[in-house]
């Protein structure tokens, strides 16, 4: 990591290039540039996360009372289900791979993505991925109500929409293995001359590891839901006992990918913190190659944890065992990565613009979550908490807490990089606050309910579960109104705001600060020397 | 003087008591609404052990991780003229950091493995029950032991109305059904269960019990219940449009009560039957 900052032969890079690309729409539509690429995702995945945060306040509305108010048990499964596909798969995995393609190529020198026309094809896939998801709310029978899970046999109850949401999520894992091969492919052979791998910046290192893990599973989920498919219309029986089937092998496939999953969606999220933590410290990452080994563990580890999901299944006493063990040992990279930025911020010279904030905040809420993942760890106390708001809470408190802020403190460290402006600080600020304070009060209370055993999925409850749910509806439609200030923050600083100047943060390491702001359209068509 | 000091003390005792009140109400609280059900089992007393034990462990970690990060965010800011350092490694520190968590984690599962084992054994039982899923009700068989025979469904009764707000909520509002589980104090009871359509759960907190149900495969559990009373619990996977509606109602009675329901059971039972065959005669 010793990038050092040195204006690059930048003068070239300055002319024009307005005359060989397309403008208006067929800028976007024909993109392929890396930069328009990466914009487009973010704008998507920001898109499709109010998409499912509405379906989230759909849930919270139901919730707010004992009793069915507005919405039917078979409307409101619908909701739940399709707000974790939505989630997951259209809003916090895009948003990663928007930063890929914006970050990937400034932080380690490259002139573009390795495979452009890929990039494109990857990135226009999810378009009609989402309109059938979207879509599907609306056929007979309505959107799949399975869970997110999407657990056979249930789903071969499920209408065309079970259908539409395979097709979905088949398109999507095609987007994403091209996407990874894309990103694996640049950081292996695109680096400047003298950046070694042990010389990347921590952003780069854990994606090329995320990707590596999407290859890995993504086709281990088209196998399950092609298995239900098959199930459902062409006379297979691989989840139907009355045929031999067995109706567990599809939650051991499914979470055999859903688990490498869940690090999907965190290991860029810990890279965006590794790179916004030294910067506002004003010192160097402590404790890089540990980093490295760390968030490598974690990606091998998470190939044998999976089971951990099904401990009430009924597995054998070594099944309960070994993945009991295997699951709590997660807990010590995991840790290591939470001490090293503890020792950057250590004696550093901190201040703390929003980045800095949202870095921190997802530090702090993030081991909450990784805390309660200890305790469910212990197979005895994941069976009482198992499927109840406790495990609710345990995912939103590293999901939202966890990637989303870590996408938000990205998007804000990165945007005057991207638009030459510098955003409204104060109102970013205000986005942080409002964000944090509306997200535990949303999440808080549902440690007491998993606690009390309230099960999820759940559209109506028992009276002793009233208070908690009112204070989390509250909390929901707050911290979904907070990112409406998101929106308008962006806006703004698009449309203009102070200038921005090439490293604004004056951050120490980091090829994206050489370039100019806004990063112009090619940059490093001659690749930088790194010392 | 003397009733003077006798009142004071009074005064003093009832002002106590008053301060103590919001006090012993958030203890009672903390024991119902703050943390995991009352146990009324040795396997959800072990739970309920762990999971105080874990909590304790986590508590500390945050504390002493968060305490150390703060207190760095206040002494070590910009804004009050710190200088940054300028190290970035240490060997020592990383192994401690490597070594401190493996370690409490070890101590961790040595303290859960024994529960582990102890709920993975089914052996032994006094009494084995069937409890079978169906969207959306249960159906119980009692399979083994005193009561072998009996059979029934368990619906929930709480009326349509109330779930659609056009009457008063009950206190049982969704944890009420027609036909208990009925099964002796201090017995073992294995559950065996299975399901008819789709997977469902079986789980009764206050025991520390959750099994899914899976179609076409048994899966068992047991548990022991320590104390006479009425326990609730909830189906516990997504089932379908009535997940929320097909509680479990386990009533624990004395085995003196007990018989006399098996007894009450096993002529509702032979009544039925007889009556069915009158039924087929008059045919």
């Amino acid at each position: 990591m010793s990038a050092v900052l040195e204006p690059q032969g930048l003068a070239g890079q300055d002319h024009s290039h307005d005359h060989d690309h397309p403008h208006g729409w067929r800028r976007w539509v024909y993109a392929t540039n890396h930069k328009d690429i990466g914009t487009l995702y973010l704008w998507f995945s920001f898109t499709m996360f109010l998409f499912g945060g509405v379906l989230a306040l759909g849930i919270r509305v139901e919730l707010f009372q004992p009793g069915i108010q507005l919405i039917q048990p078979e409307l409101f499964n619908q909701l739940t289900t399709m707000h974790g596909l939505i989630m997951v798969f259209g809003a916090i995995m895009p948003a990663f791979v928007g930063f890929a393609n914006w970050m990937v190529p400034l932080q380690i020198g490259a002139s573009d993505m390795a495979f452009a026309r890929m990039n494109n094809f990857s990135f226009w896939l999810m378009v009609p991925a989402a309109l059938l998801l979207a879509a599907s709310f609306f056929v007979p029978g309505g959107a799949v109500a399975a869970g997110w899970t999407l657990y056979a046999p249930l789903t071969l109850q499920m209408g065309v929409g079970m259908d539409m949401a395979i097709f979905a999520l088949h398109i999507l894992g095609a987007s994403s293995i091209m996407g990874s091969i894309n990103i694996i492919t640049t950081i292996l052979n695109m680096r400047a001359p003298g950046m070694t791998l042990m010389k990347m910046p921590m952003f780069v290192w854990t994606w090329l590891i995320t990707a590596y893990l999407l290859i890995a599973v993504m086709p281990v989920l088209a196998g399950a839901i092609t298995m239900t498919l098959t199930d459902r219309h062409f006379g297979t029986a691989f989840f139907n006992a009355a045929a031999g089937g067995d109706p567990v092998m599809y939650q051991h496939i499914f979470w055999f990918f859903g688990h490498p999953e869940v690090y999907i969606m965190i290991l860029p999220a810990f890279g965006i913190v590794s790179e916004i933590i030294p910067t506002f410290s004003r010192k160097r990452l402590f404790g890089y190659s540990s980093m490295v080994y760390a968030t490598a563990s974690i990606a091998i580890l998470s190939f044998v944890v999976w089971a951990h999901h099904m401990f009430t299944t009924g597995m054998p006493l070594t099944g309960q065992l070994f993945f009991m063990y295997a699951t709590m040992l997660i807990a010590v990279p995991t840790g290591v990565k939470i001490f090293n930025w503890l020792a950057t911020m250590w004696r550093g010279s901190m201040t703390f613009e929003t980045p800095m904030l949202f870095a921190i905040g997802f530090i702090v809420v993030f081991t909450i979550g990784g805390l309660t993942g200890v305790i469910l760890s212990v197979a005895p106390i994941d069976i009482q908490l198992h499927d109840t708001y406790y495990v609710v809470a345990h995912f939103h408190y590293v999901l939202v807490a966890g990637s989303l802020f870590a996408l938000f403190a990205g998007v804000y460290y990165w945007l005057p990089k991207w638009t030459g402006h510098m955003y409204d600080e104060t109102m970013g600020k205000v986005h942080f606050w409002a964000s944090m304070i509306f997200f535990n009060i949303t999440f808080f209370p549902m440690h007491f309910l998993g606690l009390a055993g309230m099960p999820r999925r759940y559209s109506d409850y028992p009276m002793q579960f009233a208070d908690f749910n009112a204070v989390a509806s509250v909390g929901a439609f707050g911290f979904g109104l907070s990112q409406l200030i998101l929106l308008y923050v962006v806006i703004k600083c698009i449309k203009g705001g102070p200038k921005a100047a090439d490293n604004p943060w004056d951050a120490r390491y980091g090829l994206e600060w050489s370039v100019p702001s806004p990063a112009p359209f090619h940059t490093f068509e001659t690749p930088p020397t790194v010392r | 003087m003397n009733t003077f000091v006798t009142s004071a003390i009074q005064k003093l005792g009832l002002l106590a008591a008053g301060l103590l009140m919001p006090v012993w109400a958030l203890a009672n609280d903390m024991t119902t609404k703050y943390n995991l059900r009352t146990p009324a089992s040795g396997m959800a007393e072990d739970i309920y052990g762990l999971h105080n034990f874990l909590l304790i462990v986590c508590l500390v970690i945050f504390v002493v991780v968060f305490g150390v990060m703060f207190y760095s965010m206040w002494a070590h800011r910009k804004s009050r003229g710190h200088k940054p350092a300028d190290f970035h490694e240490s060997h020592t520190l990383e192994i401690a950091w490597t070594i401190v968590p493996f370690l409490i984690v070890v101590v961790i599962g040595v303290y859960a493995t024994p529960v582990v084992m102890a709920q993975k054994d089914t052996t032994n039982a006094d009494i084995t029950i069937k409890a079978t899923g169906y969207q959306w009700k249960w159906g119980y068989d009692y399979l083994k032991g005193e009561g072998q025979g009996i059979s029934f469904l368990s619906t929930l009764t709480t009326p349509y109305e109330q779930r659609v707000n056009q009457q008063p909520k009950s206190d049982n509002y969704l944890s009420e059904v027609d036909n208990p589980l009925v099964v002796p104090v201090g017995k073992k009871i294995r559950v065996v269960t299975t399901a008819n359509d789709v997977i469902h759960a079986w789980m009764v907190p206050a025991f520390g019990v959750k099994q899914d149900a899976i179609p076409g495969f048994v899966r068992d559990t047991w548990f022991r219940a320590e104390r006479v009373g009425t326990f609730n619990g909830h189906c516990a996977e997504l089932c379908g449009k009535d997940h929320a509606f097909m509680p479990i109602v386990v009533k624990v009675v004395t085995p003196e009560e007990y018989s006399a329901w098996v007894t009450a059971q096993k002529a509702k039972t032979a009544q039925v039957q007889a009556g069915a065959q009158v039924a087929q005669v008059a045919q």
